[in-house]
Order: C-alpha cells, then sequence, then structure tokens
C-alpha cells in the first residue's frame, strides 16, 4: 500500500478537539500531603478516606514506575501536574449546569436531556474531577441499586465503600494504583442489590478538560448474589499540545449467581502524528468473581490516547465462575498501546475466553501482554485466548506476550494467535467495486473486530464503529 | 464509449504494451485472445487503474472523458467493472452487506437515492432467482473460503447487482463447469441491452459461443495484431496462434 495514502487518512483532525471554557477551581501544579489533604476536604470526605489516601501516597513514594511494558515515552513529571479541576458552582439541576459542559457533552454525542427521554441509560457524567450530574438516580432508588459518584458514596454509603474498596486492587497494587488511591477525585459507586437486575445500562462519560490536570477516577462496582450489571464508559479528551496523564482504577465485586458486563469506548486524545500531545494512560481494572456462578466480561475499544498500559483482568476466585475478555485495540498517528489481560483461575471449574484484536497503522506500535493461570485448586478450569493483529501499512508493529502458568494436571489452556496485513489486491477489490480507500478500510476494520463489537451494547457498538472510522480517517485515502 | 491510443503501459518496470489501439462503440461486444503474456490481463488492469500498472504513455477516453485521470473507485462508480481471474477474500465482510454499499456507492455517486436494506433485500432477491443463485452465499464474509466456482457466480451476482456500462471480464470463465458457463453467459448477455459494451479475455470458444462477438482482436507482444469477426475465434480454435505469426516461448 502506498504511504501517502496511509497517511492521508490516519491523519485526520482529532474530531472531539474543541475547548470548553469553564470557571475551573484548578489547584496549583504539584503534590505533597498538603495537596491530598486538600482534596480530601474539597470533597468532605470522612477521616478513614483521607487515612487511605495518605497511606497510599506514602507506599506511592516508596515505589518506582513500572518499565516492563513495550512503551517508549518520556519520564512523566508528577509535580508539573495539577491534581485537581472542578467547576466552581455545585450544580443541584440540570438546568443548573454549565451550558458549555451540557454543549461538549451534545458534540460528545451525549446530550443528557436527550438521553434522559430516549435511550433510557443513566448517565454520570464526570467533568473532569467532579461528578457533575447523575440521571437516574432516583429512578434507580426504588430498586435499591445504587449509582452515584464515589464522593457522593463517601458520605451516604461509607459502610460499602469501606468494606470494598481496595478490596481488588490494593492501594500499593502498582505505582498507577497507589498514585490514584491517594489523589482519586471522582468516579463511579455502583452498587446492585440481591437478585435485582439493573433495568438500564449505565454509562459514564469521562472527559479531561482542564489543561495539565491528571484525571485520576474510581470506580467500584458491586453486584450482590444474584443481580446483573451491564455499565458502560466512555472517555473522550480535548486536543493539547500537552500531554495528560490518566491514571484510573477500576474495582469489580461479583458474588454468587451475579454478572457483571463493563464495556468501555476510550477514546482519549491520541497526540498528533509526531507524537506531540495526547494522554498516558495508565489503567488499572479488575474484577473479583468471588461467589460461585459469577462472571465478569470486560469488553474495551481503545482508539485513543498516545501511551495505553491497561489490562483488565478477572480473579476466577468463585467455582464455575466465568471471565471474559473482548477488546479492540487501535495503534495510530506515534500511539502506543501495550494491553490485555490477566485470567487468574483460583476456583474450580472456572472458564475464561479472551479475544484480543489489535490494529497498527501509521508509525502505530500494539502490543498485547496477557497472562493465564491455572492455580493448583482450579481443577477442570478452561481458557481460550485468541489474539489476532492486522497491520495497515509498513510502518508499524504488533506485538504478542502470552504467559501461561499452569499448576494443575486437568485444566486447559488454549491460544491462538494470527497477525494479517491489509493487502493491496483487497483494497484494489473493493476500490474496483467503487468502494472509496477510506471506506474499504474501515469495512475491512470492521470485519477484522466483528467478534469484539458485538459484545457491546447496541448503541454502544455504533459509536464504536463510528470512531474506529475516525481514527482510521487519513490511515489510507 | 472506450478509446485507447497508442497505449503503453509497464508492469514492474517492464513494458507490457506497446503502442496499444482500441475503440469500443456503445452496444460492441469485443473479445481479446492471445497466448500468455501478451498483455490481455494488462489492458483490462489499466482499463481499472490497477495498482501494479504505469501508463507510460498514450490515451484512453471512455463517455467523452481523459480516464487516465480517475482513480479506480472513480473508473468503477462511472461503470467500469471488473471481473477478477481469482477474487481476493475478505474475512470478516459480510457479502450482503458488501454488495449494498457497493451499489449504494455508485448511486451515490450518480446522486441517486441511496436504497435501504429492505428494498436492496427485494432487488438482490429477485436478481438471484433469476439466474438460480444460491442465497445462502449473502450470509457468508466475502469470498471467504469460497469454492472457485462460487467465487465467479459471486461475480456474476456483483455484475447484475452494479449495471456497469463497460463489462471488462477476465476469463470469467474459467473454472466454471458448462452448467455454469451457461448461467454466468445467461447473466451476462442479459445485460446487453444494445448500450453496455463488453471488453472479454478467454481461451474458450465455448464462451464465444455463448456470448457472440463482434470483434475478436489477436493480441501479441503489447499489440493488436489482427482483428475480426465472430469467425476469427473459430478460425483461432482449428489452427491456433502459430497460425498468425505468434510464437509461444512459453511452450
Amino acid at each position: 500500500m502506498k504511504n501517502d495514502m496511509i497517511n492521508k487518512v490516519i491523519s485526520a483532525d482529532y474530531q472531539l478537539g474543541f475547548e470548553t471554557i469553564v470557571d475551573s477551581d484548578t489547584f496549583p501544579k504539584g503534590l505533597n500531603e498538603d495537596v491530598i489533604k486538600a482534596i480530601s476536604k474539597k470533597k468532605e470526605e470522612p477521616i478513614w478516606l483521607l487515612e487511605y489516601r495518605l497511606k497510599a501516597y506514602k507506599k506511592w513514594l516508596t515505589m518506582s514506575e513500572p518499565s516492563w511494558a513495550n512503551l517508549d515515552y518520556d519520564k512523566i513529571d508528577y509535580q508539573e501536574i495539577s491534581y485537581f479541576s472542578a467547576p466552581k458552582k455545585a450544580p443541584d439541576s440540570l438546568d443548573e449546569i454549565d451550558p458549555s459542559i451540557l454543549k461538549t457533552y451534545e458534540k460528545l454525542g451525549i446530550p443528557l436531556e436527550e438521553q434522559k427521554m430516549l435511550a433510557g441509560i443513566a448517565v454520570d457524567a464526570v467533568f473532569d474531577s467532579v461528578s457533575v450530574k447523575t440521571t437516574f438516580q432516583e429512578e434507580l432508588e426504588k430498586l435499591g441499586i445504587i449509582f452515584c459518584s464515589i464522593s457522593e458514596a463517601a458520605n451516604k454509603h461509607p459502610t460499602l465503600l469501606k468494606k470494598y474498596l481496595s478490596s481488588v486492587v490494593p492501594s500499593g497494587d502498582n505505582y498507577f494504583a497507589a498514585l490514584n488511591s491517594a489523589v482519586f477525585t471522582d468516579g463511579s459507586f455502583v452498587y446492585i442489590p440481591k437478585n435485582t437486575r439493573c433495568p438500564m445500562e449505565l454509562s459514564t462519560y469521562f472527559r479531561i478538560n482542564a489543561l495539565n490536570t491528571g484525571q485520576f477516577e474510581r470506580t467500584l462496582i458491586i453486584a450482590d448474589e444474584g443481580s446483573f450489571v451491564s455499565y458502560n464508559e466512555g472517555c473522550s479528551a480535548p486536543q493539547r499540545d500537552e500531554r495528560q496523564l490518566h491514571a484510573a482504577v477500576v474495582e469489580l465485586i461479583a458474588l454468587k449467581d451475579s454478572q457483571i458486563k463493563y464495556s468501555t469506548i476510550q477514546n482519549w486524545y491520541p497526540g498528533d502524528k509526531n507524537g506531540k500531545g495526547g494522554i498516558l494512560n495508565f489503567v488499572t481494572k479488575r474484577g473479583l468473581c468471588q461467589g460461585e456462578n459469577s462472571k465478569i466480561s470486560w469488553t474495551q475499544v481503545e482508539t485513543g490516547s498516545l501511551i495505553t498500559w491497561k489490562y483488565p483482568s478477572c480473579i476466577l476466585k468463585g467455582d464455575n465462575s466465568v471471565g471474559e475478555f473482548y477488546s479492540v485495540a487501535l495503534s495510530s498517528l506515534s500511539q502506543q498501546a501495550d494491553t490485555g489481560t490477566k485470567m487468574l483461575h483460583v476456583g474450580k471449574n472456572t472458564k475464561s475466553t479472551i479475544i484480543s484484536k489489535g490494529i497498527s497503522a501509521l508509525q502505530g506500535r500494539n502490543s498485547y501482554r496477557g497472562l493465564v493461570r491455572m492455580g493448583k485448586n482450579a481443577t477442570n478450569s478452561k481458557n481460550y485466548s485468541q489474539c489476532d493483529s492486522l497491520l495497515i501499512g509498513s510502518h508499524c508493529s504488533a506485538h504478542t506476550f502470552p504467559y501461561q502458568e499452569v499448576r494443575n494436571s486437568s485444566s486447559t489452556v488454549e491460544h491462538e494467535a494470527t497477525t494479517s496485513k491489509i493487502s493491496d489486491e483487497q483494497l484494489f477489490f473493493l476500490n474496483q467495486r467503487g468502494i472509496n480507500e477510506e471506506n474499504a478500510i474501515s469495512m475491512i476494520v470492521n470485519g477484522f473486530c466483528k467478534e469484539v463489537l458485538q459484545e457491546l451494547p447496541m448503541e454502544f457498538a455504533v459509536e464504536a464503529k463510528e470512531l474506529l472510522n475516525i481514527s482510521l480517517e487519513g490511515c489510507v485515502g | 464509449m472506450l478509446d485507447i491510443k497508442d497505449l503503453y503501459v509497464n508492469i514492474n518496470k517492464k513494458e507490457i504494451l506497446k503502442g496499444l489501439n482500441l475503440n469500443i462503440k456503445p452496444g460492441e461486444v469485443h473479445v481479446l485472445m492471445g497466448i500468455n503474456g501478451a498483455g490481455k490481463s494488462t489492458l483490462v488492469k489499466a482499463i481499472s487503474s490497477h495498482y501494479d500498472c504505469e501508463v507510460n504513455s498514450g490515451s484512453i477516453q471512455y463517455k467523452e472523458k481523459n480516464l487516465l485521470a480517475l482513480n479506480t473507485t472513480q473508473r468503477a462508480n462511472e461503470g467500469i467493472f471488473m471481473s477478477f481471474q481469482n477474487p481476493v477474500e475478505i474475512p470478516g465482510i459480510n457479502n450482503m452487506y458488501f454488495l449494498k454499499t457497493a451499489l449504494n456507492e455508485k448511486r451515490k455517486h450518480l446522486n441517486q437515492e441511496e436504497l435501504n436494506a429492505a428494498s436492496f433485500l427485494k432487488l438482490i432477491r429477485k436478481k438471484m432467482s433469476l439466474f438460480n443463485l444460491d442465497e445462502k452465499v449473502l450470509k457468508r464474509n466475502l469470498n471467504e473460503g469460497f469454492s472457485g466456482g462460487e467465487k465467479k457466480r459471486n461475480e456474476l451476482l456483483q455484475l447484475l447487482i452494479l449495471e456497469p456500462d463497460l463489462l471488462l471480464l477476465d476469463e470469467i470463465d474459467s473454472g466454471l463447469d458448462i452448467d455454469a458457463i451457461k448461467i454466468v453467459a445467461r447473466g451476462i448477455n442479459s445485460l446487453l441491452d444494445g448500450k453496455r459494451s463488453i471488453l472479454m479475455i478467454t481461451h474458450y470458444d465455448r464462451m464465444c459461443e455463448l456470448i457472440k462477438p463482434d470483434f475478436v482482436h489477436i493480441l501479441s507482444e503489447g499489440k493488436i495484431i489482427k482483428t475480426g469477426d465472430y469467425s476469427l475465434a473459430v478460425e483461432l480454435e482449428k489452427t491456433g496462434f502459430e497460425a498468425f505469426g505468434v510464437q509461444d516461448e512459453t511452450h
């Protein structure tokens, strides 16, 4: 394929690169105990949570940034980041929300008002660091479902929060998780009571807006026995020349017979083709299938960020529990993604499925890194992994790092991997049938990702396809 | 419809077409014959702007336009259809979705309204039943795992849906049994309305019998060395290329 063509499609402008002017209440740059105390005070947190933060901070100071990933980036200066940024006025209703914020959501395709009426999706929109407005909260409350910001949970549901916070991802789990535990500003808290099926898709939109602010959201979802919830998370960030850090932690807890489906569309600003600007995305996501017959599914479509470091994982503790990981990761421009999963089989008869689709274009670098561990007692357990890579052009790369540890003799682990390239002949064929380069590439890519996209809730799948198309614009032409 | 003048084309830096002239008027059926390496496929590819072809000099006028200024997609949407000797497999793309996209791209190009899923389904069912084509191929991925014959029938289906003005058929009959050749020929003949034109490459007399050509050209070393009517194909069948002074070095 001709490289100048490739350059044209991929280098199309970042579609969500606009700026919203909000009267931000932003902390000065830098991180120390006072900053953490200030965050905690700002959020009117209970004292135990401040102690939790400070403990994590002390731990973080003793740790060093991991360097094992297949990623190259300039060292992050943690004192050059502001750790809090919030709109000044606390809104009570939609009418009170800054119109420019609402406009931002509209451009993102999530007008709250419309979604409320049409889509039946409850949205917890996180704008920079404070949860702006949670819709549908009241309706959900009738069923005993809690869907609120994590700050709200700290005051309204302290027992649940205290019990489960860091129960899956310990605050000193890794460098970025420790940082998040010290400075997390907001995120979602979900609790689904026993035998309750959450009647709507829960959805959160994250957006990094203010300059030089890191976003450290924290999400905790608990599915009590026999319950079901589907949670969607979408992310985007405006276009900036400066790099921005994002270090989130998501914890999922599935009790006996419950199921959590967690879908992510990540479209943070990827930087330009020379690697200027862009989000550094270091995320710890982990789910615990604590009870028997519980199930956790992670589905992710990662099209954004300059750097992605992310391994949504499952600990399959309960007997007969199931873990799934479906992923599409696209690295174009100068993007680098090191992403995959860990499936830790602890209980008997546990099952896991991993379907990973990596797409590399332009100078993109895409790595799949996955660990499957069959523990001593995880008898009769099964894993199936499939990792496919698709290359577009000749300057990109794809890497696969599968790790397998099997500690019992009755479990099976299967791994399949393929690497393919969009061929000139395929493109010519589609062009000759009247389908232009751009559409042809997007058809081939969507076909390649089909198995993963079909795991997404419908509206989300449509958005994911759109995003893949936008991200591939300029990659051929 | 198509007017080629003094065309020189390279493939991989090697000159294949060396001053070729050809004129095709609306409604005409032309057959290209010649030994392997004579430049038959190269001509068809050059008309479609295949990535391997480099046009060094000469001109191609198509519907009074300078064809060389258009890219592959534009040429396709202007009504040029090239059938492939061995159509490529594209995993993950649903065949029906592909057909619908291709048709709607053309309609968009011609400022016609796009067809919705329901009306497209109706259209395709009608075409398929006319030519005994199995609807199962619609649900499969584009050419993926298709047998040679299935691929060729799928090419026919694309032809019937896209209804091009100029059909470039590069051995559309190869790999087909007699019954299948008849179906393909019937499909092609159904498109001949006195306005559409065909440029066909074939080794088989059978195809010429079924689709009666107006002109038969013998291509040798990148040029047309003899042009005649259908009787030329019949004569070739009897005497072989050597009688026309064509040396087949591959033999």
